[in-house]
């Protein structure tokens, strides 16, 4: 069953609107990059989906249920929310403390417990660092943590917000293995990013947001076609796809090998 | 004169089994902007808090070699002194906000208050940098009720509203959509223009080859390789480091792979636009040849 976005919008306690009537619709198991302006309401809108907030008018349920008649507690047990802040969500003074929090929570035997660390630990290649203090990690390695600690859930949805802030190549290429690994295990991903490289070669649905609402929901070939949705999103082809264009080759290739077949 | 001289320097953090800065010698010329490229914890934010004195002064550890700023030595200089003449923005957007001001104005201005710039000056330099970051709408906005994004536009904007000489920007794009990041490049490349000093750490290769004059590559904890940027970016060093190459130079060796080599290897988009128009009318002949 799905995540389904109705009608939904939420105001912020000082009265700013941040998501305007968004509709959207999950499916399991899919993988979806939302994309768009600084501020468009990207988080908010995610924030929804995980319980952490609750919709000021219209509606979000989680396979059937509304969010807004289970805790936050019981959402987030089925769609993980990784902040796009890892402080807002890293408090345990070292790596493994921190991935065992939740099963120590929900009072999961040893065996399991040690099983689903082990496994989020190497998805997210912090094996290395359960000893250290997250704090003296940098940034894009705590981002991992923050992952690795929702990975330890059962999620049957994990939404990743901006894991390519700041990411180098190998990191990228972890994330990618990562996204590869749960896509396998039937679990969804949803991952906000600025980085149109990775939603191209990651990606086949993009969501593009503006303005507090969606402007576009389809395929890699159709938003990146579409130039009004590009500026009014804020956004920018990746640098081959823009060159394919200008030079009059192709206005849908995306990817380096398909422009690189154009060239004679 | 040199604005910066590092010989042989060592650093290490005082809970770090090795170090995060070895043997490192470098020049920073003043008026250029300086690129700094590597994997994540390869040193390159250890490197700006040398150049900066947080280290030795704030962070503590072990530095060894000699670290000369504006010709005098960093174990030298006054650490506030260091801290006025040169403008720091962290890597994390989200640890830069004060948490003392209401609101995203105060926030900018907060710098400048700390400085003693009266506050006529205060307010024309605070809209300046609101208008160059289009923050028009945000300023009333409580600085820790904004997006991620937001934020990290606002710590940029507080330290360029300081207008120091030298500025060292650790990753001011990480959080920006394109649009955003791009204006911080060429906000960047004013404050160059103005005849300020520069150092750079981003992972976006692409802006970097379009704006940056020098790149400094970093792998663990050592300076590989430092040259003007059409060297460096096309070199093998950079992708030894793990730094990928630009777009259109990634294309460039492809095509050159495929047997079909352009004339020279672009680093931006409009390079490529030209050397890949050149190929295209000469393709035909190429082929009538066999
Ligand atoms: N705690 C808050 N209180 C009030 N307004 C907020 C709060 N958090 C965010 N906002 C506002 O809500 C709007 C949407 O913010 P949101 O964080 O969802 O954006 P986003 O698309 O994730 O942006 P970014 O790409 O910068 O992370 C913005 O205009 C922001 O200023
Ligand atoms: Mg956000």
């Amino acid at each position: 069953m799905p995540i389904v976005l109705s009608d939904a919008s939420f105001s912020y306690p000082d009265g700013s609107l941040a998501v305007d009537s968004v509709t959207l619709r999950i499916n399991d198991g899919e993988r979806i990059a939302i994309v768009g302006q600084n501020g468009a309401g990207k988080t908010t809108t995610v924030k929804m989906m995980n319980g952490l907030l609750k919709p000021s008018s219209g509606s979000v349920t989680v396979d059937g249920l509304a969010t807004t008649d289970q805790t936050t507690a019981t959402t987030a047990r089925t769609v993980g929310y990784v902040f796009q802040n890892p402080d807002d969500q890293i408090f345990g003074s070292d790596v493994q403390g921190e991935l065992e929090y939740m099963p120590k929570y929900l009072k999961w035997d040893a065996e399991v417990t040690e099983q689903r660390v082990g496994r989020a630990a190497k998805m997210t290649g912090i094996r290395r660092f359960l000893k250290v203090n997250p704090n003296d990690l940098p940034f894009a390695i705590k981002k991992f943590v923050a992952i690795g600690a929702i990975l330890v859930g059962d999620c049957k949805y994990v939404i990743l917000d901006e894991p390519t802030a700041g990411l180098d190549d190998r990191g990228l290429k972890l994330l990618n293995r990562m996204m590869d690994q749960l896509e396998a295990e039937g679990v969804a991903v949803i991952a906000i990013t600025h980085d149109m490289r990775f939603v191209v070669d990651s990606f086949t649905r993009v969501v593009a947001m503006a303005n507090r609402k969606i402007i576009a929901d389809g395929s890699c070939e159709e938003v990146f076609g579409n130039d009004d949705v590009l500026s009014r999103a804020k956004l920018k082809r990746p640098e081959v796809p823009q060159l394919a264009r200008e030079l009059g080759l192709s206005t849908t290739a995306l990817h380096l090998n398909a422009v690189v077949a154009l060239i004679r | 004169m040199e604005l910066v001289s590092l010989r042989n320097v060592g650093f290490t953090y005082a809970y770090g089994d090795k170090p995060a800065l070895n043997d490192v010698s470098l020049t920073i010329e003043p008026g250029l902007l300086y690129g700094v490229v590597g994997l994540n914890a390869s040193g390159k934010s250890t490197l700006c808090s040398v150049v900066r004195g947080i280290i030795p002064h704030f962070h503590h550890g072990e530095l060894t070699g000699e670290v000369k700023i504006k010709g005098r030595d960093l174990l030298e200089w006054d650490p506030a002194e260091l801290s006025k003449s040169i403008g720091y923005v962290f890597q994390n957007p989200f640890t830069q906000i004060s948490g003392v001001k209401d609101t995203v104005f105060e926030e900018i201005a907060l710098g400048l208050e700390n400085l003693g710039v009266d506050r006529e000056e205060m307010i024309d330099r605070v809209t300046t940098v609101v208008r160059e970051l289009g923050l028009e709408a945000l300023i009333r906005k409580n600085p820790n009720e904004l997006s991620g994004g937001q934020r990290q536009k606002v710590a940029f904007a507080s330290i360029i509203a300081m207008d120091a000489d030298f500025i060292i920007i650790d990753e001011p794009t990480s959080q920006l959509d394109p649009d955003a990041s791009e204006a911080v490049f060429g906000i960047i490349r004013k404050l160059k223009e103005r005849g300020k000093s520069i150092i750079l750490v981003e992972h976006k290769i692409d802006l970097m080859a379009e704006y940056a004059d020098r790149i400094i590559v970093m792998k663990a904890g050592r300076v590989v390789m430092e040259g003007p940027a059409r060297e460096v970016l096309v070199s093998d060093e950079l992708s030894q480091a793990g730094v990928p190459y630009p777009e259109v130079t990634e294309l460039a060796f492809a095509l050159a792979n495929a047997g079909k080599p352009l004339r020279s290897v672009p680093i931006t988009r409009a390079e490529a636009r030209e050397l890949v128009s050149a190929r295209i009318k000469e393709a035909p002949h190429a082929h009538s040849a066999l």
